[in-house]
């Protein structure tokens, strides 16, 4: 009996033993090659914090900033944005020529080399953005960045739809010679460049992405590379850690100073910072806003207003108070953004009183940033216009309560801004009761869908340079509209900036400018909060730190070390 | 004994599938959907993708054709990530998790035995009391604020060890011990209990007339006997150590297996929710088993039926 318990023992101990060392075991070499990479770091080499691992590295399928900044700066585009978040020529040569009615466009492309040297050529782009619009691809981005866009697109995804055949070659896109590409549009758009930037109509070498077939984009080997720097030591979605190294075949390299850039991921915020104090990295990922605070007044922390807006959408469908504007300006101007932003942000967001942001577009033909023509002053902060409001409103419902679910997500700062507008809503106006729901990101989705909520508080980031991407948002039966908000004015302004104005920009943002008015001060068809702002630690040593405003998050072509 | 280890693994292969099969119904049960880019999607374009993952069959045909691949031992491929199958993202980020839950629970599990013991042994005296302060201690104090401070202290301020990453072995001294305090705590509590009730008995009384070393009389007669109700605590706990803590893989930028669960439940990622529920399930049915098997190995009093034959 004795003998057999100690068998079974050892047994145990092997079993334990042997399981354990399968799971460490694939990972050794791994550990000796980065234990080599930081013996012999270069002088030219950053080293950076993601909060997630890369989830796709196949241009046409991603649909998350990970992914497109890794993009950015492996790849490139025809266009790609610069310091100064201009756009600048990647793969095309010189200026496109356009047709007088502003729908067909010609690319030429520069002599340029993938990293196993094939050329780029127009076929490329063909091929990547057919593969972008192929059902069987089922790419999120792909169609909504192409339809009402791309000639062809929204046709291309009715038939999808219906399950019929679709026929790619109707897209408006074609390949006039190797280096000639032809690209047909819907409507005039007059931000075009800026939106062929986007990693979503990046070209794929069609020999190399069939050769490789399932496992295409899957790892580092199983991609070819055109942009300033090639991925390597990236070992697909599930890896923590990956780098660029500078692509000496890029046709621009001689900008190119960065020799390598290191990624980690790491999520926590404070341990970010902590690895930053250590020196153990150069630049860390957006610091959350109980971090800010400790770092201010600091010259490492740089801060930059983003384009995204946080606003509180109200929702007229079936909702008798909701359908009233009295009750929504009410609503809108009874909260404090001010107290707001300072304290339970505190992160350098700054007030919204407006539905395009602040530091966003500027007028091709001015110069001027949008936000001059209607400043920051719709729809703003207002105790007494609101009660007033509420009243009239109240009078008009002929009731004096009125109960609103408030639909939000479940993280910490989410919860908090429910907790403030709550009590803000309930102080200022008599006779209203909020009550709060968070739910996870999809579950908000899903209901924002369905348009089961009173009062949602939602985050808009844009896609392209230019006011549309938020102003097309709340035209009649939008796609992202989702709360039954209709006005023939509004919806005849944005048509007319999309088509008899395309071409005239001035008259064009004068459009966009009235029909935002209309929007809110009129309307109060939602109740804009704050627009955010971005806060990084970022090493003296780094110079020309490029970050940007749409899709990717930074770049690096043109960083160096001091 | 043979016989007992195949009835029982029967009633394992069992359980699972109810496991899986609760699992599933429920999961359909969360609203939402899987793709990440849902709020700027069209309603046309969600209903393509819906119909190209099967997500518009009914929930019954979906569980069947689930159910189906997993006897095939296909588990199916993520929704977060781009054509990654979720065998592959288990087999990859379980690895670390295992090997950090398996440090914590050696390290915590000895120095918990070691101090229960001391505590039973100096009862009353400052050695039980700083012994018990630790329990309490490790046991009330969430494991990331000690990983908070731990790495501001120890890694940014002293500079003692990495303050994040899995590069190595050092880097995973600062998360075991974060890891390593509440099963510590756990066996320190248990053990100084059982040791004080176990010192009382008469065949310690007897050990003692005998004239056998208090070393002997703690480590050969009573630990042994007070080890059984740790073994059963421990044996769960294990398992909730190896397969990952989502704070301590955040803080110390872990590719652990807990991120992985956690999001996916977030993220409506259905076929990684079923991939690491059925995980942790296995690898619970399994401890369990161990368990049992362990208190025959510990306890001759507890005696398998098959054992007397």
């Amino acid at each position: 009996m004795k003998k057999s318990k100690y068998l079974l023992l050892l047994s145990l101990s092997l079993v334990v033993s042997m399981f354990l060392a399968a799971c460490g075991g694939g990972d050794k070499g791994k550990d000796d090659d980065k234990a080599a990479d930081k013996g012999g770091k270069s002088a030219q080499e950053i080293r950076m914090l993601e909060s997630t691992a890369i989830p796709a590295m196949d241009s046409v399928k991603a649909s998350d900033t990970v992914s497109f900044t890794t993009m950015n700066n492996v790849m490139e585009g025809l266009y790609r944005l610069d310091p100064n978040q201009e756009v600048v020529p990647g793969m095309a040569d010189g200026e496109p020529t356009v047709s007088d009615d502003g729908l067909t466009y010609t690319f030429k492309i520069r002599d340029a080399k993938w990293s196993n040297g094939d050329p780029v050529t127009a076929n490329d782009f063909v091929y990547a953005w057919k593969k972008a619009m192929d059902p069987a691809t089922a790419s999120e981005y792909g169609p909504y960045m192409m339809e009402g866009k791309i000639k062809g697109a929204a046709e291309i995804i009715a038939a999808a739809a219906e399950k019929k055949d679709v026929d790619l070659n109707t897209l408006g896109v074609k390949a006039l010679d190797e280096k000639t590409l032809e690209v047909a549009l819907e409507k005039p758009i007059p931000y075009i460049k800026s939106l062929m930037a986007f990693p979503t109509f990046y070209p794929q070498n069609q020999k190399f992405v069939e050769e490789q077939g399932d496992k295409y984009a899957q790892k580092a080997e199983n991609l070819i590379f055109n942009g300033p720097f090639v991925l390597s030591d990236w070992d697909g979605s599930t890896d923590s850690e990956w780098s660029y190294i500078k692509n000496k075949d890029y046709w621009d390299a001689d900008t190119v100073k960065l020799e390598k850039v290191q990624w980690n991921v790491l999520k926590d915020p404070q341990a970010q910072a902590n690895a930053f104090e250590t020196g153990e990295v150069d630049i860390t990922g957006k610091l959350s806003s109980d971090v800010v605070p400790q770092y201010e007044g600091d010259e490492r922390l740089v801060k930059w207003l983003e384009p995204t807006l946080a606003w509180l959408k109200m929702n007229q469908k079936d909702n008798k108070a909701l359908q009233n504007p009295d009750i929504r300006k009410a609503i809108a101007q009874a909260i404090n953004k001010q107290d707001y932003v300072d304290g339970v942000l505190n992160n350098g967001s700054i007030v919204a009183n407006y539905a395009v942001p602040n530091e966003f577009v500027k007028n091709e033909e001015t110069g001027k940033d949008f936000r001059d023509i209607n400043g920051n002053k719709l729809l703003p902060y207002n105790v007494d216009a609101a009660k007033k409001a509420w009243k009239k409103g109240l009078a008009a419902l002929g009731t004096d309560t009125v109960e609103l679910r408030y639909l939000t997500d479940d993280t910490e700062t989410a919860k908090k801004t429910a907790e403030y507008i709550k009590s803000q809503l309930e102080t200022n106006l008599k006779g209203i009761k909020i009550s709060v729901e968070s739910v996870p990101f999809s579950v908000r989705i899903d209901r924002q869908n369905k348009q089961d909520y009173d009062l949602q508080l939602a985050l808009w980031g844009p896609d392209y340079l230019d006011p549309m991407t938020f102003s097309d948002l709340w035209v009649t039966g939008s796609g992202n509209n989702k709360m039954s908000y209709s006005n023939p004015k509004y919806d005849k302004l944005i048509k007319d900036a999309q088509t008899t104005l395309a071409q005239s920009p001035v008259e064009r943002y004068k459009a966009l400018a009235e029909a935002e008015r209309i929007l809110l001060e009129e309307d109060a068809a939602i109740a804009p909060i704050y627009q955010r702002s971005s806060n990084v630690l970022v090493s003296e040593k780094v110079k020309n730190f490029t970050y940007h405003l749409v899709g990717p998050e930074y770049s690096f072509k043109w960083t160096s070390v001091k | 004994m043979a016989k007992y280890v195949t009835q029982r693994i029967i009633y394992m292969i069992i359980t699972l599938f109810l496991i899986a099969s609760f699992t599933f119904f429920l999961m359909k049960i969360i609203p939402g959907t899987p793709f990440t880019k849902a709020d700027k999607l069209s309603e046309t374009q969600l209903a393509i993708m819906k119909e190209k993952y099967g997500l518009d069959d009914p929930v019954p045909v979906q569980y069947a054709n689930y159910m189906m691949n997993l006897v095939k031992g296909d588990l199916g491929v993520s929704f977060q990530f781009d054509n990654v199958g979720v065998t592959e993202i288990i087999v990859k980020s379980f690895g670390p998790s295992a090997q950090l839950g398996f440090q914590a629970i050696i390290f915590g599990t000895i120095f918990g035995i070691i101090l229960g013991v001391l505590a039973a042994l100096k009862q009353n005296t400052w050695v039980d009391y700083g012994s018990t302060f630790i329990a309490v201690l490790g046991k009330s104090i969430p494991s990331f604020v000690f990983a908070g401070l731990m790495q501001y202290y120890l890694g940014v301020k002293l500079g003692w060890f990495p303050v994040a990453f899995w590069r190595g072995p050092e880097y995973t001294i600062l998360p075991t011990i974060a890891l390593a305090m509440f099963p510590l705590a756990t066996a320190a509590r248990f053990v100084r209990t059982e040791m004080i009730e176990v010192l009382e008995s008469d065949y310690i009384v007897l050990a003692k007339a005998k004239g056998a070393s208090w070393f002997d009389i703690a480590f050969k007669h009573a630990l042994r006997n007070a080890l059984i109700p740790v073994v059963t605590v421990l044996g769960p706990l294990v398992v909730s150590l190896m397969t990952g803590s989502l704070v301590i893989e955040k803080i110390f930028g872990i590719p652990g297996i807990g991120e992985q669960f956690v999001k996916s439940i977030q993220v409506n990622d259905y076929p990684v929710i079923m991939g690491t529920t059925l995980l942790f399930a296995a690898l619970f049915v399994v401890v369990i088993l161990i368990v049992d098997l362990l208190y025959g190995v510990i306890d001759p009093r507890i005696r398998l039926a098959g054992g007397k034959k």
